[in-house]
């Protein structure tokens, strides 16, 4: 396995303002995911993680720089970077079970009805949905709404998985529930994850790393912490951890201390 | 429950006993206007005021005496034949051209102004150009209700179009849908409700064009029998003929709410 899995050099973000000089959103990012790593990337609101996530995934295109999953130049969207949609964007008029065998049977085509559907079935039983897949998105909770999100973006197997926000719309008792799905999960089928937040406890118990962001305009990447806890990971326990502890107070004094941002 | 549906069926009742009030007073100022029971005999058959025995025109709607002369029912099928070869092609034509401006900026810039000028062009100023045109009853009939009621087709298409929300587009996106599965699995869902609504409004006017048009083009069709009673003098009847019209659009539009309840994904009972 090569280190350099998935590599971001020089990322520079300009959003042209008519008149005036360029907006610049992200420059000089420089960043090198391994594979399987789970990377967490946090910073203020419109300090342009998004952006970066959206970059990444191709759904927008860098100014500058270039982006490469093992060595290939990243081109567009596409299938190897499944995204998990802050607002799940599932398709409302079909069932669970669909809106994840739409993105399979589009992805792979070449399975069989049989493959198809155990596929399908697998990654339905790996958010502990089955009881639900013959519902619409529109009678299930925000909760599951996400889990299926995450089950459909894992369903094609991705080569990196991006997240953005995933459980930004979500209560805190369920977006718990939904992180250790996500631990549980990530224990099974190893991917490389990319995961954009703004909840300091979330970052610290789901990543390998944190990336944290300075503030926008010309936002790049201020520190990057490691964070050295074994997994399976529990939340309970890792309160009085000192690593954890660690971590959350280096975020903590960057977010408040360093790189503070008032109110808007 | 029951006192809703008690008074659901009671209101209008009352409505329809004081509309019959007016009329009935209508008819004694206006000379030789039909009174209420004077059109009840025209169209269910008795003994007209005059005391004679009349065959109402709704007592055999179905009866054929020849070519020309046919009973109430054919006039509407002949009516509704051509509403409906207009009304399916105003769809044919109108829900793909909706969709092309609902995707493409440009085309919606080069083609809005017109479509603006040419939507509230009354079906009456169409209709000598059209029978000039084709020197034929049934085509002018049928292209008159073309071209008045496929707006509202390609203006809700599109409308439905662009309310297709980004974040469905960018799922299509990462999973690399080409133009036609995005259409077929993402655009052509989101605008179905809407569509069909502009079906609705379509149908509608349909329905109220071919009227007009069977007025001056003549031959057969409900439009036409309502304007030939007039010229027979047989003013009962033109009241029969606008309450019949009136309830077979009414029928129209509630047939077409059902079928557009049935697509519409936000009225199965999920969303």
């Amino acid at each position: 396995m090569s280190e350099k899995f998935l590599s971001l050099e020089n990322i520079e973000k300009r959003f042209p303002i008519p008149g005036k000089d360029d907006y610049v959103a992200v420059t000089d990012v420089n960043l090198e995911i391994k594979e399987n790593e789970i990377i967490s990337i946090i910073g203020h609101s419109g300090c342009g993680k998004s952006t970066l996530l959206n970059m990444i995934s191709g759904l927008d295109a860098q100014t500058s720089g270039s982006i490469k999953l093992q060595e290939n130049e990243i081109q567009g969207p596409g299938p190897d970077r499944a995204v998990v949609f802050q607002n799940h964007s599932l398709l409302p008029w079909l069932s669970v079970y669909e809106n994840i065998e739409m993105a399979v049977k589009k992805v792979m085509p070449e399975l069989d009805a049989a493959e198809l559907r155990q596929r399908v079935e697998t990654y339905i039983s790996m958010v502990n949905l089955d009881h639900a897949k013959d519902k619409a998105p529109g009678e299930i909770s925000g909760g599951m709404k996400q889990r299926v999100g995450i089950a459909r973006a894992l369903s094609i197997t991705p080569k990196v998985l991006l997240m953005d926000e995933p459980f930004g719309a979500l209560d805190s008792l369920t977006r718990a529930n939904l992180q250790e799905h996500l631990m549980r999960i990530q224990q099974k089928v190893k991917n490389t994850v990319i995961i954009i937040t703004h909840d300091i406890d979330e970052a610290v118990l789901l990543s390998d790393r944190v990336i944290m962001m300075t503030n926008g305009p010309d936002a790049t990447i201020g520190e990057i912490l490691e964070v050295n806890l074994d997994r399976p990971r529990n939340r309970v326990e890792l309160q009085h951890d000192p690593e954890y502890i660690r971590c959350r107070e280096a975020i903590l004094s960057f977010l408040y201390e360093k790189f503070a941002k008032d109110d808007e | 429950m029951n006192k809703e549906l008690l008074k659901k069926i009671f209101l209008p009742f009352i409505v329809l006993v004081l509309v019959i009030q007016v009329w009935t007073g209508i008819a004694s100022i206006v000379e030789d206007f039909p009174t209420p029971s004077d059109t009840y005999v025209a169209a269910f058959g008795g003994i007209n005021a005059d005391g004679d025995e009349i065959i109402g025109v709704l007592e055999d709607p179905f009866y054929i005496e020849n070519q020309d002369v046919k009973g109430l029912f054919w006039q509407i099928m002949e009516s509704l034949k051509r509403v409906f070869a207009g009304f399916s092609l105003a769809i044919l034509v109108g829900v793909p051209f909706g969709l092309m401006l609902g995707m493409s900026k440009s085309a919606q810039y080069a083609f809005d102004p017109f479509i603006q000028i040419f939507k509230p062009i009354s079906p009456l100023a169409w209709l000598p150009l059209l029978l000039f045109i084709f020197q034929d009853i049934n085509m002018t009939a049928i292209s008159t209700i073309f071209i008045t009621s496929i707006w509202p087709i390609i203006i809700n298409t599109a409308l439905g179009v662009k309310s297709v929300s980004e974040d469905y587009m960018n799922v299509a996106k990462v999973l690399r849908f080409t133009a036609f599965e995005k259409i077929v699995q993402i655009i052509l869902p989101v605008s179905v409700p809407y569509i069909f609504t502009g079906m609705r409004l379509s149908l509608g006017i349909a329905w109220l064009v071919i009227v007009a048009a069977e007025m001056l083009t003549g031959g057969i069709g409900i439009g036409f029998w309502i304007w030939d009673e007039y010229n027979n003098l047989n003013y009962h009847n033109i009241i029969i003929g606008i309450i019949v019209v009136g309830l077979v659009g009414y029928l129209l539009d509630l047939i077409m709410g059902k079928i557009s309840d049935y697509f519409d994904y936000t009225k199965k009972g999920r969303a």
